[in-house]
């Protein structure tokens, strides 16, 4: 049973990929490289980036990169407050079912190699960088930073972002004549960054999202106020332990049951023998 | 155990957010975000 709910988890996060970078004609050569219609005013609730010739909405993280322009210095109403929005309904539900580049990085995962265990010591001052990546280079320095030509930069979208990488720059690179001819060190530095993130995800669950992405950690900001929570039913519950275990992302939810790490995957929900953990609006108890 | 936060703080909250994206939506933030995504982001592939 729980075996059939991981699936359809796997199937939702496809179908929603599949969906939100529909643009066919972007993959085919000779075809526009990308989408430029009017759905492009509305930035999809995951990391997709605009630039993938699929894409149908715009990236959120980049959208709020370009509204805190250093030009102007203006705060980014519009995304930050959709953002919120979403954030205060479902906390990091996107992660788990809405983003495409976290099915990537589960895919990945899914290699049967030995995994790696990162020890607490290392694994919690890892986790802020996440928060570091937000508020530096995505709010502080697009918005502070000004070249000498006056214009800002996106520094998350230009140094880090390994989605940019995967989801537009090879795919572009490899339908566009013009621009392999133009690529440089920045392309290097980026492509180095994505591979390493691609062989990490082989041996780690999900390592951009528990240590780098600034979209989780703006999520995980509401984790404890969202109306979607996690319950733990204490009557029921009897402290074996296995919700924890289950716990890729080293969430122990009857613990922490709305820690901003949780990915809202519901794996601890459906492995708990005693039905005690329960996900949603209200708290389900458990007749026992 | 986790300290439970009253309901009513989240439906505040969610006013405030809608009331940002409201006022970004006013300001014209849409069409920024429209010129960005419809043209190759340069940064974002990794040749600006
Ligand atoms: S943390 Fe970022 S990349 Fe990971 S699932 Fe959430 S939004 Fe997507
Ligand atoms: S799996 Fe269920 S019964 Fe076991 S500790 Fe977790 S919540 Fe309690
Ligand atoms: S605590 Fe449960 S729902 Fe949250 S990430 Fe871990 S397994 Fe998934």
């Amino acid at each position: 049973m729980a075996e059939k709910k991981g699936a359809l988890r796997k199937i939702i996060q496809a179908g929603w990929g599949i969906l939100t970078n529909a643009y066919v004609k972007g993959f085919l050569p000779g075809g526009p490289p990308i989408y430029k219609g009017k759905l492009k005013q509305i930035c999809v609730p995951g990391m997709n980036c605009y630039s993938c010739p699929g894409a149908l909405g715009a990236c959120p993280i980049g959208s709020m990169q370009a509204l805190f322009d250093g030009r102007q210095r203006r705060f980014a109403f519009y995304v930050t407050g959709y953002l919120a929005f979403i954030g205060l309904i479902a906390g990091r539900f996107i992660c788990g079912w809405l983003c495409l580049f976290g099915l990537i990085q589960e895919l990945l995962y899914k290699i049967p190699t030995p995994k790696l265990k990162i020890p607490k010591k290392i694994d919690r001052p890892l986790r802020y960088l996440k928060y570091l990546c937000l508020f530096v280079m995505v709010f502080a320095l697009p918005f502070f930073w000004r070249s000498a030509y006056g214009t800002g930069d996106p520094f998350f979208c230009k140094y880090i972002c390994p989605v940019g990488t995967l989801e537009g720059g090879i795919p572009l690179v490899l339908l566009n004549d013009a621009m392999r001819g133009t690529l440089g060190w920045l392309f290097k530095w980026k492509f180095f960054l994505l591979v390493i993130c691609i062989l990490a995800s082989v041996f780690i669950y999900r390592p951009f999202c528990k240590y780098v992405c600034p979209l989780g950690a703006f999520y995980g900001l509401f984790q404890k106020v969202s109306l979607v929570k996690m319950y733990v039913d204490e009557h029921a519950c009897v402290s074996c332990g296995l919700c924890a275990k289950t716990c890729k992302m080293n969430v122990d939810p009857k613990k922490t049951p709305n820690s901003s790490e949780c990915i809202r995957c519901r794996e601890c929900v459906n492995a708990c023998p005693k039905q005690a953990l329960s996900m949603g609006v209200r708290e389900k108890h458990t007749l026992s | 155990m986790e300290k439970k936060i009253p309901v009513w703080v989240t439906y505040i909250l969610i006013a405030a957010s809608i009331a940002c994206m409201a006022f970004g939506i006013c300001r014209g933030e849409v069409g920024t975000v429209l010129s960005k995504a419809v043209n190759i982001c340069m940064e974002c592939i990794g040749l600006g």
